[in-house]
């Protein structure tokens, strides 16, 4: 990553004025909030653009997701092992361009419906940990005191649990479905973000507007609603991006582990499959893999890019 | 190794945390499951009448009140390392047994791998922090982007089909050649043939996170004060990175690598499942596969019990060689 030239004064975009627009036009606080975050945002992504690596993954990801969208649109009796017409275990040809597997099934329609589960669990089990961990940590880091000693407390608990032991312990318990999943990989994940979030709180509570603030006589609400938590959220974005990577890869090798739902196809499960057979249908193990390799990788990297575009300190890294 | 008291209170912490733990185990396995009974026999497909159920509910000691009579059973019993019978896996054989039959080669694997990921991974991050940015700064990064993005199982299958099923370099499964009965030297050969590929899988799992750790530790201990002052004083380049940078750099490195280690025993689990490698994963997994849950219990139990003492450790080891922890 190449730093951006420095400039005598410093940074331009961090102090060059935007230009004004039709900023006196605007009347109602509610209008120049609106445009103040509409600035923010554009400035945000000519930050973001720079970061090859984030532009990279930005474009994994929409790839994924038009894969996604197009498996819940898309006839999904392709993968239904009882509806099979082709032959078994065929390699890539015209007609099955990844091959077929022991049923029969496209391997290529496995692998696009299995996307549709893999974004599913990776997007929803974030954003219970985020939930989580965010509330835990905002919490936690105003309050300060004997509820923050206690939060942490759990949070260091949490943190030296074995999240995949606890997972399949849970998984076993709970049952064998996609809610299960989800809430497993939700609520075994959420101690890192609580952490960094109410690093950030803490930083935050010491800065001068949150004093102005109190001295106008906002409430504790009003602080955490208008202030902490519009000012940590760039943190806690940043995070859930990161926190999908780890989901998605806690899925995969759950279903691996033959835990998740079987009605559903998904990649962890094809590669549980394909297991038996390494020696005589390589492809049936190589796409899977391939298609959770990518949109992990599509994640951390859109997640250092992010972090790197938010922080300016590791920017200069 | 530190002060008494700093000593004294990590061990307290331990403890603390461990008692948690165990807390957390008998709430997970009595109390979440609506019907402990059902529960704890649906593994074995038993059909029970009634006779039997009120049998099994004495021997589980379920018929007593859950508060405290089933929790200070299940405590002592825990404490006397009684952990009951394995239902399915090894059925009606003491958990421990099965257990600790299992645990050795799982240390050999996860052992060896995290010495040589730690070994490599540091060698890497000290090469590419010191040139921050160069040519082998920026392959490493993506080196290791690309292996902490894999699932560990799959690198596991892809180097199985490379380097069993298609060169035939090393066995497809296993621990150790069955039927062959090896002693001395040929055992030993035999050991390590069937244990390199899960070994370099997880070590090429791990490695890119270390070398991530060892570069950014030592990225921060090169703006210390210090490090100008060596300079300034005429020190050469290669003494300031080997004597005053890399030394301070790596007590944070190696204190987080103890904590990996106890999850590292967990990421062991799809390994040891692709190469039917028969330890605590292939293990777990078979516990999975017939719901033998005395047995998930107490790994479970084991996983964290790892955890916590590795952090112990960590801890220890650091406020050793910086006692400037030990005021905080």
């Amino acid at each position: 990553m190449q730093a951006p030239p420095l400039r005598p004064g410093g940074d331009p975009q961090l102090i060059a004025p935007e230009p004004p627009e039709s900023l006196p036009e605007l009347r109602s606080p509610r209008r120049i909030r609106w445009t103040r975050r509409r600035i923010a945002l554009k400035r945000f992504w000519r930050q973001y653009r720079r970061s090859k690596m984030g532009m990279i993954g930005l474009a994994i990801l929409i790839f994924f997701i038009g894969m996604a969208i197009f498996a819940v649109v898309a006839d999904p009796s392709g993968a239904d092992p009882s509806k099979t017409s082709g032959p078994v275990l065929s390699p890539p040809s015209r007609e099955y361009p990844l091959g077929t597997d022991n049923f029969g099934l496209s391997v290529l329609t496995l692998v696009i419906q299995g996307s549709k589960i893999s974004l599913l669990v990776g997007l929803t089990a974030s954003v219970i940990s985020m939930s989580i961990g965010a509330t835990v940590g905002i919490v936690a880091g105003y309050r300060g005191g004997a509820i923050d000693t206690f939060l942490m407390r759990i949070t260091d608990f949490g943190l030296v649990i074995p999240w995949l032991v606890l997972a399949i312990v849970l998984a076993s318990i709970i049952g064998q479905s996609l809610g299960a999943i989800i809430l497993v990989i939700g609520v075994t994940s959420w101690p890192a973000t609580a952490r960094l979030v109410r690093a950030q709180v803490l930083s935050i509570r010491e800065r001068p507007y949150i004093e102005r603030a109190r001295a106008l006589g906002a409430s504790n609400r009003h602080m955490i609603w208008h202030h902490v938590l519009p000012n940590s959220m760039p943190v806690i974005f940043a995070n859930t991006i990161l926190t999908i990577a780890i989901a998605i890869l806690s899925e995969a090798a759950l279903t691996f582990l033959g835990l998740g739902d079987p009605t559903n196809p998904s990649w962890g499960s094809m590669l549980n499959t394909a297991q038996r057979f390494l020696n005589n249908a390589v492809w049936m193990a190589i796409w899977p893999g391939l298609a959770i390799f990518l949109a992990v990788m599509a994640f951390n990297l859109l997640g250092d890019g992010l972090q790197e575009a938010l922080s300016p300190v590791l920017r200069q890294r | 190794m530190g002060s008494r008291r700093y000593v004294l209170k990590k061990v307290a912490q331990a403890l603390l945390t461990l008692f948690f733990v165990l807390v957390f185990n008998f709430f997970l396995f009595r109390i979440l499951p609506s019907d402990p009974v059902k529960f704890l026999t649906r593994g074995a497909g038993l059909q029970i009448n009634a006779v039997e159920q009120q049998e099994l509910l004495r021997e589980f000691g379920l018929d007593k009140p859950v508060f405290p009579a089933q929790f200070i059973d299940y405590m002592g019993d825990t404490l006397r390392l009684d952990f009951g019978t394995s239902l399915t896996v090894q059925s009606g054989r003491p958990v421990l047994e099965v257990f600790t039959g299992f645990m050795w080669p799982t240390l050999l694997l996860v052992g060896v791998s995290t010495v040589t990921a730690a070994l490599l991974g540091i060698w890497m991050g000290i090469r590419a922090g010191w040139r921050r940015g160069g040519y082998f700064d920026r392959t490493s990064m993506g080196v290791s982007l690309v292996f902490y993005s894999m699932p560990e199982f799959w690198l596991g299958m892809l180097l199985l089909i490379l380097f069993s099923v298609n060169l035939g370099w090393f066995p497809v499964a296993g621990r150790e050649t069955l039927g062959a009965n090896y002693t001395g030297f040929a055992a030993f050969a035999d050991t390590l043939n069937h244990l390199f590929l899960p070994a370099l899988t997880l070590t090429l799992a791990y490695m890119g996170e270390y070398y991530l750790v060892m570069r950014s530790s030592l990225l921060d201990v090169l703006g210390e004060d210090f490090i100008q002052t060596a300079r300034a004083k005429g020190v050469r380049e290669k003494l300031v990175l080997n004597r005053h940078a890399v030394r301070n750099a790596l007590l944070p490195t190696i204190s987080l690598i103890a904590l990996s280690f106890g999850f590292v025993l967990g990421g062991a689990i799809t390994v040891e499942v692709v190469f039917s490698y028969k330890g605590l994963g292939g293990l777990t997994y078979e516990a999975i596969q017939s719901q033998d849950f005395p047995l998930l219990q107490a790994i479970f139990l084991f996983a964290s019990a790892a955890v916590i003492f590795m952090n112990l450790l960590a801890d220890l080891v650091y406020g050793h060689f910086d006692p400037r922890v030990q005021e905080a």
